[in-house]
């Protein structure tokens, strides 16, 4: 049986090196590869291209990155967060891409699913536009946008097993299925990590097939951006 | 004139049953807290989730379950979980009847701008510009005058846009206006205690008002 297992993020990002490109998975603070961002830091691989929804805040997720100037180049839908990312942004220091969000998802998918462009009416007639062709039918404006390419794409599931095959929980799901699906190595780190045939193949996100190296990651913080509750009656 | 929680309550009065509606950041979020009884809805989170409830009760936060303005909230029953672009294909494909959204300028053509402030501000587009450019029926909440007094509703916007004549309807804290196919806001209702004339001053792209235009019924 095929066997996925690395060790730990120290082994599975061993061939990250400089100026690759990278997906990594996440919404905000939820769901993103805890363990893998903090031994890219370690690591301190430089000038990376990061494809992610959001850039984290100052001291958690990518904004660690930031902070030690591993990102040449950020592609996002929002960045709002953070300061040092912002004061990067204004000075120069850091390129950054901004992709409508749905297009942002829509382009990962596209490259799990094998195809060079898709075509969406987001950013029609604003800057996004800009040198893009666009193209009507029926009646109706799209741009054509690329699928991404990525060198690795790095993802947090709930649960994994030895062959690769991968669960989310909850709303941790958002940009990880399709991001899976995208990278050229894929890494997956999982909360839980069992052997193969413990988990339901009916239960199945992401099918083994996309993903090249998977762990059991540790200590992870979980941290909430927005608590937000309410109070008993 | 309204305050914002005002203009909430009025946009909710816009939901019917059965609808499938994605709110935005700010005040669209407070529309839920007005949904009229005997309306039942379900609200979309871009981030993966049909089926949004309250926030949680302190101490049963959960990490993992986030809404799109990154707060934690609960699930209901019947909700589902999904990926990002399955969430925004839902949003393309229309399947969302409803989006509501804020606004920094709306154009007498029904062009939006919300995103960015340049040299200023740069946070991003997020969602909005993927759901301004499907959804079928879109309505602002924003405010009529900046602090200074400005209009906000323009002949045409002076911001980056987010969205080309997309816009169709428009609450703000003095008034209801439909944006017209032919261009042009047109005064559907008043805010209570505020005067036709002083709407007009407020607008600083085309308005069509009519002097006997009613004011609004917030019940």
């Amino acid at each position: 049986m095929i066997n996925k297992v690395v060790s730990g993020a120290k082994e599975a990002i061993r061939d990250i090196e400089d100026g690759h490109t990278l997906m990594l998975g996440g919404f905000g603070l939820c769901g993103i590869p805890e363990n893998c961002i903090n031994a890219l830091v370690e690591k301190d691989v430089k000038e990376l291209t990061c494809i992610s929804n959001n850039a984290g805040v100052d001291d958690f997720g990518i904004g660690l990155m930031l902070h030690k100037h591993q990102v040449k180049k950020m592609i996002a839908s929002y960045v709002g967060e953070n300061a040092e990312f912002e004061r990067q942004l204004l000075s120069g220091e850091l390129e950054v891409e901004l992709v409508p969000q749905g297009t942002l998802a829509t382009r990962c998918m596209a490259a799990g699913y094998g195809m060079p462009v898709i075509y969406t009416p987001a950013g029609v007639g604003t800057e996004v536009a800009e040198g893009k062709e666009v193209r009507n039918f029926n009646g109706k404006d799209y741009l054509m946008e690329y699928a991404f390419e990525a060198d690795f794409a790095i993802v947090k599931a709930w649960k994994g097993d030895t062959a690769g095959n991968l669960i989310y929980r909850s709303t941790s799901r958002n940009f990880n299925p399709v991001m899976a699906m995208a990278g050229k190595v894929t890494i997956a780190e999982v909360e839980e990590l069992v052997a193969a045939g413990q988990l339901d193949p009916d239960h199945i996100h992401t099918p083994g097939v996309y993903v090249h190296r998977i762990f059991q990651g540790q200590d992870y913080e979980k941290r909430i951006e927005q608590r937000t509750v309410r109070t008993k009656n | 004139m309204l305050d914002k929680n005002g203009i909430a309550r009025r946009i909710a009065k816009e939901i019917k049953d059965g609808y499938y509606v994605n709110l935005g950041i700010g005040i669209p979020t407070l529309v839920a807290n007005y949904i009229p009884d005997g309306i039942n809805i379900v609200l979309q989170s871009e981030n993966g989730l049909l089926g949004m409830g309250p926030f949680p009760y302190e101490g049963e936060e959960d990490a993992d379950l986030i809404n799109a303005g990154k707060q934690t909230i609960t699930t209901l029953p019947g909700s589902s979980i999904f990926d990002s672009a399955m969430s925004f294909g839902m949003i393309r494909s229309q399947k969302i009847d409803l989006t509501i959204l804020g606004a920094m300028e709306v154009s007498e053509h029904g062009d939006i701008a919300n995103w960015k402030i340049p040299g200023k501000m740069v946070k991003g587009m997020g969602g909005a510009m993927d759901l301004v450019a499907s959804a079928k029926n879109i309505i602002v909440a924003m405010q009529h005058v900046n602090k200074a007094g400005e209009s906000k509703l323009l002949p045409s916007c002076t911001l980056p846009l987010t969205g080309v004549r997309c816009i169709k309807k428009v609450v703000t804290e003095l008034a209801v206006l439909d944006i017209l196919p032919e261009g042009g806001f047109k005064l559907i209702e008043r805010a209570p205690g505020v005067s036709v004339e002083y709407i007009r001053q407020s607008t600083l792209g085309k308005l069509y008002a009519d002097d006997n235009t009613p004011e609004m019924s917030l019940d």
